[in-house]
């Protein structure tokens, strides 16, 4: 079992967890996810590994809740456990010095990008942060990134926080400024990490970008979360989650990620009678 | 000839072999329990009588890991079940697991001489039958332990090879640790095998044996990621190692449309519903798509548990698609027999040429080619050649690829000089022994795609190498 020390809601439907996990808080670099089985009969969902602390032997999580499983996870208290934790996964981020790199995060994707933008900036890049959300509410580690990056830029999609709306156009006011930027590093939904790929391709500005796929055992072993790369099959799980965003075949993956979008919708209403293990609909 | 058995060979051989108890296909093709109950005690007994107790047995030579088969066929004839399996457990710790899954057919039994003129003596089922007894009697005892070691031994996977080479070791009296990296022990014995051919539950008592033996399991351990190979010799302080990591990477045939929804590997298909308990969904979290027509690609074991498991959930059409004769598939012929029993129609000397897509991403059908069989290949096997102009196509809503699997590329990447081969498998030398000091291998990582009892031949050989090893280290020297 892997005990959660803190619990924290930092966002509505957002929740960072800090988990006993102390192999894994040994050896995690930014990139790297872990699978995470929440209780029995439970699923095995990828999360990127938002920070750690090798001292104490934690992991920080940082989860939206959008699925049954992600639900659930975010209920969870300080003083519960999880299941099951594996990791660290994935080849971590390569971190290079580039001289000018803007990081782009989509919604949740901040979480995932904030280790990367930090060991950028340890490398001794400047950093160029633009955190983009929906609304106000959920622009996440804001303050985070500003004390670990050079320059944070908001945007909203209702303008209700910093500029009115997508992260593209502020990444290609950044382009187009002198000196323009060395790489980028994209991470949050599928249709904004292609729009910032297909922004950056004209320029010619190298692109990373990190894949959320439909993922099983996340160490290579069934293939799920393979995208075509280059034109090549990849698995996201061991030759990723991060790849060259201007060969990725997003339109792809974006269909194979609605696979099981109407389980789904049964999975995160159902409702297991404890006693008699009947499942039902939830009452609304 | 023993005292136990009064009968004469001649009337030995008038008793028909023993048929095991089964579910009848049409039940069974819609639930998940246990295809075969086995045998019963008078079966047992019965079947028992018939061994011939030849002076030289070859079944034991036929045996991968050298079961005295004589000897504890005698022990059932007389009712000892508990020493007749006892007997097994001194060469295989995994009884129940190997009288379910082993090629019986193609090994002991083949080699029978019973089997020259009459039916041979059902080992398998023998086997299974004293291993099912003292599981349902809580007659378990573990083996002795007589002398303790103080060096330790990682043990890295949790399948047939590795539990096996950690049996071994810790009979031996090593300090033995298993590192897995899934959520449950077992390896392809979890994530691979179904239900219906080996219920979680014996691989649950097995393992649990392991660990009556004072071994340690960790899973959601990735060794490679988690900690490296070289961490475990610098940090953890382990004297040798064996990687048993089995192959556990899906391959892909690389035919257009693979990428369409619907499309699984057999192994994602497999450890959806084995690992996680898709077919309990919404009770389990994890889900599976099933469409009315499925299509399965492939003649091993894999291909035949892929198929057998969607006509279980529900397909109602479940196509074994395969580009040989049937006389080449390289599954075992119970399964074949099994799976014909239950209603899965085959395809032979058919080859797939691509995967058709509906608009909006989901696979709606395959093209086919028919194959003649040509020259022999390197396999031995008649080669098969497309024939010309005999394209058609299938209606499919599912297409699971049981093509075969390579090794898993972790533990090969983050371990310096490591050797493998062009195909991804550890090369090792007849001892089990790798290009690395104090690392073994064995099972499907360094065969590349064989059996349980192959897996578990190896894991024995290697604990015997790894004793030769840590004995040679601690040797005075001359």
């Amino acid at each position: 079992m892997y005990p959660i020390i803190d619990r924290k809601a930092i966002a509505p439907t957002i929740t960072r967890l800090e988990i006993k996990a102390p192999f894994i808080a040994r050896k995690r670099k930014a990139g790297n996810f872990v699978m995470v089985r929440v209780e029995e009969g439970g699923e095995r969902i990828p999360l990127t590994i938002a920070d750690g602390d090798p001292v104490a032997g934690t992991i920080t999580l940082i989860v939206q809740a959008i699925g049954g499983t992600t639900k659930l996870l975010c209920s969870k208290k300080a003083g519960d456990a999880l299941l099951d934790v594996v990791g660290p996964l994935g080849n971590p981020t390569p971190i290079a010095r580039h001289g000018t790199v803007a990081c782009v995060g989509g919604g949740v994707g901040t979480a995932e990008l904030y280790p990367i933008a930090r060991a950028l900036k340890e490398a001794g890049n400047t950093v160029l942060t633009i955190i983009g959300g929906r609304s106000k509410e959920l622009v996440i580690l804001e303050q985070e990134m500003a004390a670990c990056t050079d320059r944070v830029f908001v945007t909203t999609d209702d303008g209700t926080y910093g500029r009115k709306g997508l992260v593209t156009a502020q990444l290609k006011d950044i382009l187009d400024s002198p000196g323009g930027v060395n790489a980028v590093y994209a991470i949050g939904p599928l249709p904004m990490m292609k729009a910032v790929a297909n922004l950056t391709r004209s320029y010619g500005v190298e692109t990373l970008v990190s894949l959320n796929t439909i993922m099983v055992d996340g160490t290579g072993m069934c293939g799920g979360c393979r995208v075509t790369v280059a034109g090549e099959m990849k698995f996201a799980c061991v030759d990723g989650p991060e790849f060259d965003a201007h060969t990725v075949d997003f339109d792809e993956l974006m269909m194979r990620n609605r696979t099981y979008v109407d389980l789904e919708k049964i999975s995160d209403t159902k409702h297991v009678c404890r006693l008699t293990g009947q499942v039902q609909e939830a009452h609304p | 000839m023993s005292a136990h058995n009064p009968l004469k060979p001649s009337e030995r051989m008038r008793i028909p072999r023993q048929e095991s108890i089964e579910q009848e296909a049409a039940i069974r093709s819609i639930n998940f329990l246990e295809v075969s109950f086995g045998f019963d005690e008078d079966r047992a007994l019965r079947e028992s009588q018939r061994c011939l107790e030849c002076k030289e047995p070859y079944c034991t030579d036929g045996c991968p890991v050298g079961i005295d088969i004589r000897a504890f066929i005698d022990l059932v004839v007389q009712k000892d079940y508990v020493g007749a399996v006892k007997k097994i457990r001194e060469a295989n710790y995994l009884p129940a697991i190997c009288g379910r899954v082993c090629p019986q057919e193609s090994q002991c039994e083949e080699v029978c001489v019973m089997g020259k003129k009459h039916p041979p003596v059902a080992i398998g089922k023998l086997e299974r039958f004293v291993a099912d007894y003292e599981m349902k009697h809580d007659l378990f005892t573990p083996p002795e332990v007589k002398e303790k070691r103080t060096e330790k031994v990682a043990i890295v996977g949790s399948g047939p090879s590795g539990l096996t080479c950690a049996a071994e070791l810790a009979k031996m009296g090593y300090r033995v640790t298993i590192f897995e990296a899934l959520h449950a022990v077992g390896g392809v014995l979890r994530y691979g095998i179904p239900e219906f051919r080996l219920p979680k539950e014996i691989l649950d008592l097995e393992a649990s044996r392991i660990k009556a033996l004072g071994v340690e399991i960790f899973t959601n351990f990735v060794v490679g990621r988690t900690a490296t190979i070289d961490e475990l010799f610098d940090e953890w302080g382990f004297n040798a190692i064996f990687l048993g990591t089995g192959a556990g990477t899906p391959t892909f045939m690389g035919i257009p449309g693979e990428n369409l929804s619907g499309v699984y590997s057999a192994n994602e298909f497999l450890t959806r519903v084995n690992l996680m308990g898709a077919y309990r969904f919404p009770a389990n979290d994890t889900p599976i798509k099933v469409g009315k027509a499925v299509g399965v690609i492939g003649g091993g074991n894999t291909a035949m548990d892929a198929v057998r498991t969607s006509k279980r959930l529900g397909a109602e059409k479940a196509y074994l698609i395969y580009r040989r004769s049937r006389g080449e598939m390289p599954a075992r012929e119970e399964e074949i027999h099994h799976a014909e029993q239950e209603g899965i129609e085959f395809l032979l000397l058919t080859a797939p040429v691509r995967i058709l897509g509906s608009s909006d991403n989901w696979v709606r059908g395959i093209e086919c080619q028919k194959m003649e069989l040509g020259e022999p290949d390197e396999s031995g096997r008649r080669r098969p050649v497309p024939v010309k102009g005999s394209e058609f196509t299938i209606e499919l809503q599912t297409i699971i690829e049981a093509i075969g699997q390579k090794p898993n590329p972790i533990i090969q990447a983050t371990t310096p000089g490591l050797e493998t081969s062009r195909r991804g498998t550890v090369v090792i030398n007849e001892k089990q022994k790798t290009s690395r000091d104090g690392i073994f291998a064995g099972g499907d990582l360094s065969r590349g795609g064989a059996t349980v009892i192959l897996a578990m031949k190896d894991g024995k050989a290697a604990a015997s190498a790894i004793r030769d090893y840590l004995t040679g280290l601690t040797a005075p020297q001359t």
